[in-house]
């Protein structure tokens, strides 16, 4: 490579750093420059159509978030745990988090540190991009000449650095690759297929890192190197004693890098990309409108397809079911594939768990909502009659004292859990009314979770104003589904709504409830609605640890399985929940306790139809563990 | 004409030849369910929206099959989709999505 060195001329720096092209170029840099620009261009238009389709008030919304202290704070805060160091992969699966860690936060760092150096050693090639700071930083040790005598300790700092963080991304592709052939060691039992476009920038990722240290490699002797590079290199002279295949590593490691980036926004690599957009969204509070457009396209591109979801679904009990997971889904919302999202959004048990284990937290329930709004919100109904209901009601004011009990319609068809509850109301001696003890009115959440928004409206308003009428200040409910709409969508100022489990332990807190501990064991299923929906996950617990021994389901809190009868799925047919609701009873049985309680008057069916150990509702367990024990 | 004080009951006699076929039809392919019913009621009688106004899912399908449409939606169209007939019915029949397709097909 004479010719080479002998194009090398002048700016030698005090570290003795020569420009071995004063004009800062190479041709093979054109495969890198020409991805770069596609993927800015392309990036910077999709931007705008996302913010185009957001309405004017959510845009309002996210400006202002932008500029509050706090939030951005909180931006910063989950684009570094979230995008860079993974901290949600890393607290369930280490090695997994390891892997995408060393490649997202070991790639970024090489870019900055790369930065840095340039910025250190050859600041003029930042300045603009006629001295090629588009691509300078990234193949810098392609352009420079080091004078081995000259190097500095500042220098040989930056060498090892480099190298040492070639070889964490290194570690990472290589756990990557092994993936592929056994996923199951890094804790995926399923992973997704990927598309075409996938495989393209999947091999290409691989690639890139490889040939970049074989590329450094070659040209350790010139451009100096660390650990890892200057070795490489004393093996290449000795195996080919001549520097011929400097230039072709170079091109091929820019060529690689280049499709990385033209495939990217057809693949799910446009994760890396969007994801932090999806993070300063969310955190302004915007809620999907459009099931594809604006927040809803941000979601999209945002889903790595990393396929955790698939592990996660319920439905995955039988493998034919594999295909109605969040990842597909958001495959064909991507490709605007309708057929198979109304397929796939009517068939979801919408139990959250795809959202709660999803590592970026793409909220694709909400999505399939929105689908379903689509269709089924233009249906008409006749609902006078809740008005007038609700009318009768205020007239009379059901509630002297405080505290109104909402049973729902669920709990009516299980009368023991209303008996139970009105049985801890008496012992505590609290001041109760019954709002719906011969009729009432259904909650919305069905409406709401079968895309019947404005239908869902008019029951909302009716109940609300029975509530607002009846004088309480505390609305107890023993049903998860309604829990969650009525602190969702109801606008009770002033007004405490509790489930029975929070209740519960606050009174046993409070000394107004004294149980006594059995020695049973149970274990307690999480209703979806409870768990992830409210995030009530202690308190039941509290409770059940101080009427029995508690033992642990296989897996519980926001892992626990769905009981399968979910009002949220439209088109799961009986023998497909049956299936779940068995899975879930297998991973409760785990350590083999003597009854199940669950907290929700659907599980309690699904689950009593499936286990052969007694199931409790959880208001019951209280009642047969009540010391002092008055049922009348 | 005399009054009586009393009268004949308006003729319940129904014309299948008369009944608009082809929207039962769609319907049974959208929801093969429909043909398991078997008229118990549990439905009905479960039913929240049944305390405020007459509703009932078994009634309604009667009226299909019967091709009295129009009293089918009647009968629906007080629904809150709350899903306690789904719990309930011994056939596993989804009732809500029964529901909504009847909804959907008998409004055009």
């Amino acid at each position: 490579m004479i010719h080479l060195l002998s194009a090398a001329v002048h700016q030698i720096t005090p570290e003795g750093i020569i420009d071995r092209y004063p004009n800062s170029y190479n041709h093979f840099v054109l495969p890198f420059v020409i991805g770069i620009t596609f993927i800015l261009i392309y990036l910077l238009i999709g931007l705008i159509r996302i913010l185009y389709h957001l309405s004017g008030e959510d845009r309002i919304k996210l400006l202002k978030s932008l500029f509050n202290p706090k939030t951005a704070w909180k931006n910063i805060k989950d684009i570094f745990c979230d995008c860079l160091l993974h901290t949600k992969i890393w607290k369930r699966k280490p090695l997994l988090g390891y892997m995408h860690s060393a490649i997202a936060f070991g790639w970024f760092l090489l870019i900055v540190v790369g930065h840095i150096e340039v910025w250190l050693f050859a600041p003029r090639h930042l300045s603009g991009l006629t001295e090629g700071s588009l691509y300078y930083p990234i193949f810098y040790r392609f352009f420079i000449w080091i004078n081995p005598a000259h190097e500095t300790l500042r220098g040989s700092l930056f060498f090892f650095i480099m190298d040492f963080l070639l070889l964490y991304v290194l570690s990472g592709i290589g756990l990557a690759m092994f993936k592929r052939v056994r996923s199951i060691a890094l804790g995926m039992r399923h992973t997704t297929k990927p598309s075409l476009a996938d495989r393209v920038a999947l091999y290409c990722l691989w690639l890139i890192f490889p040939l970049r240290l074989l590329a450094e490699g070659f040209t350790a002797d010139l451009s100096g190197g660390g650990f890892l590079t200057r070795p490489l290199n004393w093996v290449f002279r000795a195996f080919f004693g001549n520097e011929l295949n400097f230039l072709p590593t170079w091109w091929a490691y820019s060529i690689v890098l280049g499709l990385f980036f033209a495939a990217m926004p057809f693949s799910r690599y446009m994760h890396i990309l969007t994801e932090p957009l999806l993070i300063l969204f969310r955190n302004a509070g915007l809620k999907v409108r459009h099931p594809r457009k604006g927040f809803a396209e941000a979601e999209i591109y945002a889903c790595s397809s990393c396929g955790l979801c698939l592990d996660a679904c319920p439905m995955n009990v039988q493998k034919k079911n594999l295909k109605y997971s969040s990842v597909y889904f958001m495959r064909f919302l991507r490709r605007h594939n309708n057929k198979k999202t109304r397929e796939i959004a009517d068939k979801c048990l919408m139990c959250g768990k795809c959202y709660a284990l999803c590592p970026v937290g793409v909220n694709s329930p909400a999505i399939r909502r929105a689908i379903r709004e689509t269709r089924n919100n233009k249906i008409d109904c006749d609902y006078s009659y809740l008005d007038s209901y609700a009318e009768k009601c205020s007239e009379n004011p059901k509630s002297t004292g405080k505290i109104l009990y909402f049973a729902g319609c669920m709990s009516h068809l299980t009368p023991r859990i209303i008996k139970s509850v009105e049985t801890i109301l008496k012992a505590s001696g609290q001041d109760y009314e019954f709002m719906d003890r011969n009729e009432g009115i259904c909650c919305g959440r069905p409406l709401m979770l079968a895309g019947r928004t404005d239908a869902a409206r008019k029951t909302i308003e009716a109940n609300s104003k029975i509530i607002k009428d009846s004088g309480c200040t505390t609305l107890l409910l023993s049903c998860p589904i309604c829990l969650k709409v009525f602190k969702e969508e109801y606008a009770l100022k002033g007004i405490q709504v509790i489930h029975y489990t929070q209740f519960v332990d606050k009174l046993i807190k409070e000394g107004k409830l004294k149980v006594s501990k059995s020695s049973s064991a149970i274990v307690y299923h999480d209703p979806c609605e409870l768990g992830r929906g409210c995030g009530i996950y202690e308190e039941p617990r509290n409770v059940l640890k101080a009427v029995a021994e508690l033992k642990k389901a296989s897996k519980e809190r926001d892992e626990s399985i769905c009981c399968g009868y979910s009002l949220g799925t439209l088109t799961l047919d009986e023998k497909d929940k049956a299936k779940i609701a068995e899975s879930s009873v297998t991973s409760l049985m785990a350590e083999n306790p003597e009854q199940i309680v669950t907290a929700c008057p659907l599980c309690y069916r699904a689950i009593r139809s499936k286990a052969e150990v007694p199931v409790k509702d959880f208001a019951e367990i209280v009642c047969e563990n009540l010391e002092n024990n008055d049922k009348n | 004409m005399i009054d009586f004080g009393f009268g004949v009951s308006p003729s319940s006699r129904i014309n299948l030849d008369k009944a608009d076929k082809e929207k039962f039809n769609e319907l049974a392919i959208a929801e093969p369910d429909v043909a398991k019913c078997m008229a118990c009621g549990s439905c009905s009688a479960s039913c929240t929206a049944a305390a405020f106004e007459d509703t009932s899912l078994r009634r309604a399908i009667l009226s299909l099959q019967n091709g009295l449409c129009d009293d089918a939606s009647k009968l629906l169209s007080h629904c809150m989709l709350c899903g306690k007939c789904t719990m309930v019915c011994p056939r596993g029949i989804n009732t809500r999505h029964l529901i909504l397709s009847i909804q959907k097909i008998y409004s055009l």
